[in-house]
């Protein structure tokens, strides 16, 4: 998993089988569970991850966040932002390329 | 839109008044015999253990006051047969749910049985890299068997933690260590301190390692560590006796972290019972969440306002929380005092005289073996008079 791997549009991502991802009601949001480990994600974080279910390109989870948070300013940021968070993801091991 | 998450989205929680581990102390049986370990020294004595219907209970009340992780802990859970049947409950209840093993009495089929109840994650420990010292230090022949099931564990998919303590007998083999821990494909690696109370306290001369031994391996585990990035997370602890700053106790006492004994009784820590002038509740006479919101013991050493100098007016406090309450009680008699770890505390040179004893030239002690009975707690209370600093 190297860190500085880029982040392609046709990447498929899935949630690293090492974690547990869900919606949490306590927190009102989602969080990742791992061995002794809690993160709590926000709502732009949690939209995304899950969305990382292994068979959808990174180019339509782009599409389908434009859609619901449509406003055309900010859409331009949007995409350059969620390719970041995706790369870190990959990077700390949440997510994972669906081979 | 909302902000989406730069690379500093995510927040590692802080409780938020939420006790995100509930530990479950199943029983404090164990087939082995570990000089270190942190139950009480009569152990023995407990043997009135929450039924199944009892841990139940816990469970539900756990979650409903937010818990999200969970341990099932001991003395070795697995003596009980009924942790399949509570792992179940607990997934069912939506904990991610830890095992914590010695790897006794683990078998392949109780294996396929956790897996199929939802289990998440398994905490193996292992002392050392070597078939004779492990089964010395451990009191029993155990090594062989914590290795076949170290294989099993992975075998079966589950997310390994290798829990290896650092003591004096084990830290001149850490490359050793360190190699098996990578030949076994640990996904995490706690090579840590082990916590001078109960058991280790009796035996911390013979255990305490030298400071040339702790910076040694430290170096190790670094070099370590860069070489397995992406491939295994390690934790490394600092002794404390050797830093000159207290380990921070947890996120502060009583703001994360839930232990239930064997006999129902709730602890703001595991070791929180060696503080002898508090009462701790029971989950037999109160909800989970009477304990963790009003009772006195849960509160005793929330917040700040019980602090002492130096501590108090101490930049470092927001970090550490003042250092172990337990370590404060066993070494200073008050537990309010500043862990004597801290070089800042008073009391630091009970630390210093500690190391000084363990290293004077003498015949070495031998060891006293977890097993019941094998000391009398009936003339120990607690202190008589805290000492004052010289
Ligand atoms: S430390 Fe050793 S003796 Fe104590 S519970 Fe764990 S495995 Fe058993
Ligand atoms: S004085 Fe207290 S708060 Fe400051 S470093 Fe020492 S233990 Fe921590």
């Amino acid at each position: 998993m190297a860190a500085d791997a880029r982040v392609q549009l046709d990447d498929c991502f899935e949630i690293n089988p090492m974690y547990l991802f869900r919606w949490e009601e306590t927190q009102d949001s989602h969080v990742l569970l791992y061995p002794e480990g809690v993160v709590k994600l926000n709502e732009g974080a949690g939209a995304i991850l899950s969305r990382c279910t292994g068979d959808k390109p990174v180019a339509r989870i782009i599409e389908e966040l434009k859609e619901i948070y449509s406003d055309p300013e900010s859409n331009a940021t949007l995409e350059k932002s969620l390719l970041e968070f995706l790369e870190v993801s990959h990077a700390r091991g949440w997510i994972k390329l669906k081979s | 839109m909302p902000v989406l998450p730069g690379s500093d989205s995510s927040l590692s929680l802080d409780g938020q008044g939420k006790p995100l581990w509930l530990c479950c102390e199943l029983t404090y049986r164990c087939p082995l015999a570990c000089p270190w370990c942190s139950n009480p020294l009569d152990f023995d004595l407990y043997r009135d253990e929450l039924s199944t219907e009892e841990w139940k209970r816990v469970l539900r009340e756990g979650r409903e006051l937010g818990a999200l992780q969970l341990g099932f802990t001991g003395g070795e859970p697995l003596v009980r047969k009924d942790v399949e049947e509570l792992v179940a409950e607990a997934s069912e209840l939506g904990y991610y749910t830890n095992l914590i093993t010695s790897g006794m009495g683990l078998t392949e089929k109780r294996l396929v049985a956790l897996k199929q109840a939802g289990l998440n994650q398994i905490q193996l420990s292992i002392q050392s890299c070597d078939r004779d010292l492990t089964d010395k230090l451990v009191g029993a022949k155990a090594h062989k068997h914590k290795l076949e099931v170290a294989r099993l564990i992975k075998a079966h998919g589950f997310p390994m933690v290798l829990n290896v303590p650092t003591i004096r007998q084990t830290l001149d083999r850490t490359e050793d260590i360190l190699a098996m821990a990578e030949e076994l494909k640990a996904d995490y690696l706690e090579y840590v301190q082990i916590q001078y109370y109960n058991w280790a306290w009796l035996n911390r001369d013979e255990l305490l390692p030298t400071r040339e031994q702790v910076e040694r391996a430290d170096e190790l585990v670094k070099a370590f560590r860069e070489r397995m990035a992406g491939r295994m997370t390690i934790y490394f602890v600092d002794h404390d006796y050797y830093m000159g700053r207290p380990k921070a106790c947890m996120n502060g006492w009583g703001t994360i972290h839930f232990t239930i004994a064997p006999d129902g009784t709730g602890l703001p820590c595991q070791e929180a019972r060696v503080i002898k002038d508090m009462d701790f509740p029971s989950v037999r006479d109160h909800s989970l969440e009477w304990i963790w919101h009003d009772s006195p013991a849960f509160n005793r050493f929330r917040g700040e306002s019980w602090m002492k100098e130096p501590c108090r007016g101490c930049p470092e406090r927001k970090k550490d929380f003042g250092g172990c309450r337990c370590q404060a009680y066993l070494l200073t008699g008050d537990a309010a005092n500043t862990d004597p770890a801290c070089a800042l505390s008073p009391h630091h040179h009970v630390i210093e005289a500690a190391i000084e004893d363990a290293f004077r030239p003498r015949v070495h002690r031998p060891l006293v073996m977890r097993r019941p009975r094998a000391v009398s707690t009936a003339f120990t209370g607690g202190w008589d008079e805290a000492p004052s600093p010289p």
